[in-house]
């Protein structure tokens, strides 16, 4: 029997460069404060939100992605028809099947496999941790990768646990192979245990048969999925036990927190984020990605719009190594140390 | 398990902490939202910190019970 032919594996990988897309519309507190009798002040003190990014109706999730996925492009020095693989996270493509990701990859001019995984707000850490995964095997040699979301389209004016926390944008970046480490090993893992902590508040099956079980539809009343939290569950786990998933991959990565240059959570609410440094004991010079003061909690671009918003503002960072990590609905998550492009 | 007294003082100490309150305020009958302006996740933060000070479990179900200073003192002493 003859021996199988295998691809040639890379030793390490990188990633050669970030890019983002924002929302076309700066949402204040006080545009949406007043259905869910609340405040600047109030959403202020509680999330560390000013304002968000949301996109208007003629700027759809794909027009997102794909002004994302050309800027990380465009700084990675990298061409469509130089990609191996397409990966998209998101959890607001508004198609069960055809993917976003083909889209995407249609218009960045790429030919290459690609699909969408469904991870929330970890699903740009999941979706470096399988490119990384490719690059190492030899199964690609350059992968896109982005999380995107339009989470305007899934969210209730009126309620209060996470829409007033949402917004709009994409983040993208490419992972290549490299002479060096340059992606530290992913922890990442899942409790579905907790699947009813943050989500949809109804299947597109309960939709079709206007059969729900907590809300019932009046007669003639709009219906549509919209997102919701028990946001004191979430947020012990995001603080506590997301802070054990952050050191574990600094000890995975076999360095410490005085090594880090930079920090980035998922942007979810800025006293996470607060919590999450003060419980890792992070030293003063490890910056701290922050934008959600200004950009909302994007899910799964959350990640790669505040790696963005870091390097555009401290250059200084270049080469320098970030811990990323990203939590959420499932519960999922996914934590890494990358050396910053 | 710690006396009723030294469980209001740990207390006490970490709502000081979390929310800048002033230690004598925290008082048995004192409501944590009403009289003490706690918001829900500063009372997230309370409360891992006096599982941990305390070495005692609070559920996520339970937090929604305790809505007096006394309450999480009870809770932590009988748990």
């Amino acid at each position: 029997m003859p021996t199988l032919k295998q691809a040639e594996p890379n030793r390490y990988s990188r990633i050669l460069g970030y890019g983002s897309a924002r929302g076309d519309l700066d949402v204040t507190n006080h545009d949406i404060a007043g259905p869910i009798d609340s405040s600047d002040e109030w959403i202020v003190q509680r999330t560390g939100i000013k304002t968000r990014h949301r996109a208007s109706e003629n700027l759809s999730i794909t027009d997102l992605a794909v002004a994302a996925a050309k800027d990380a492009l465009a700084n990675s020095g990298i061409i469509g028809e130089d990609l191996d693989a397409v990966i998209v996270a998101t959890v607001t493509h508004p198609h069960a099947t055809p993917s976003l990701a083909a889209l995407v990859a249609d218009g960045v001019g790429s030919k290459a496999p690609a699909y969408d995984i469904s991870a929330a707000c970890a699903g740009f850490c999941y979706a470096v941790a399988q490119a990384d995964a490719l690059v190492k095997a030899g199964t690609a040699q350059n992968v896109l990768v982005i999380g995107v979301e339009k989470l305007s389209d899934f969210i209730d004016n009126t309620e209060r646990t996470i829409s007033f926390l949402l917004g709009d944008g994409a983040g993208a970046a490419v992972v290549g192979p490299s002479e060096t480490p340059g992606i530290g090993p992913t922890v990442w893992g899942s409790d579905g245990a907790n699947w009813e902590a943050v989500g949809m508040s109804h299947s597109i099956l309960e939709i079709r048969n206007r059969d729900f079980v907590t809300h019932p539809v009046e007669e003639g009343e709009k219906i549509w999925p919209t997102l919701r939290q028990d946001g004191q569950k979430v947020f012990r786990w995001a603080v506590w036990e997301m802070a054990k998933v952050a050191q574990q991959a600094l000890d995975a990565a076999g360095i410490t927190a005085e090594d880090l240059g930079a920090f980035v959570p998922h942007q979810a609410n800025m006293r996470i984020i607060d919590q999450m440094v003060k419980t890792l004991k992070l030293p003063d010079t490890v910056l701290v990605g922050r934008n959600i003061e200004c950009a909302g909690n994007t899910s799964a671009a959350s990640v790669p719009l505040a790696v963005d918003a870091l390097l555009d503002e401290h250059p200084e960072l270049s080469g320098k190594l970030a811990l990323q990590i990203g939590f959420g609905a499932g519960l999922v998550f996914a934590a890494q140390v990358v050396v910053l492009p | 398990m710690a006396d009723q007294n030294e469980i209001l003082a740990g207390l006490a100490e970490i709502v000081n902490e979390e929310t800048g309150v002033e230690v004598e305020d925290v008082q048995l009958e004192k409501s944590f939202t009403e009289d003490l302006d706690i918001d829900s996740i500063s009372m997230m933060t309370i409360v891992v910190n006096a599982e941990e000070k305390f070495g005692v479990t609070i559920p996520d179900e339970e937090v929604k019970n305790l809505k007096t200073v006394g309450d999480a003192v009870n809770f932590i002493a009988n748990a």
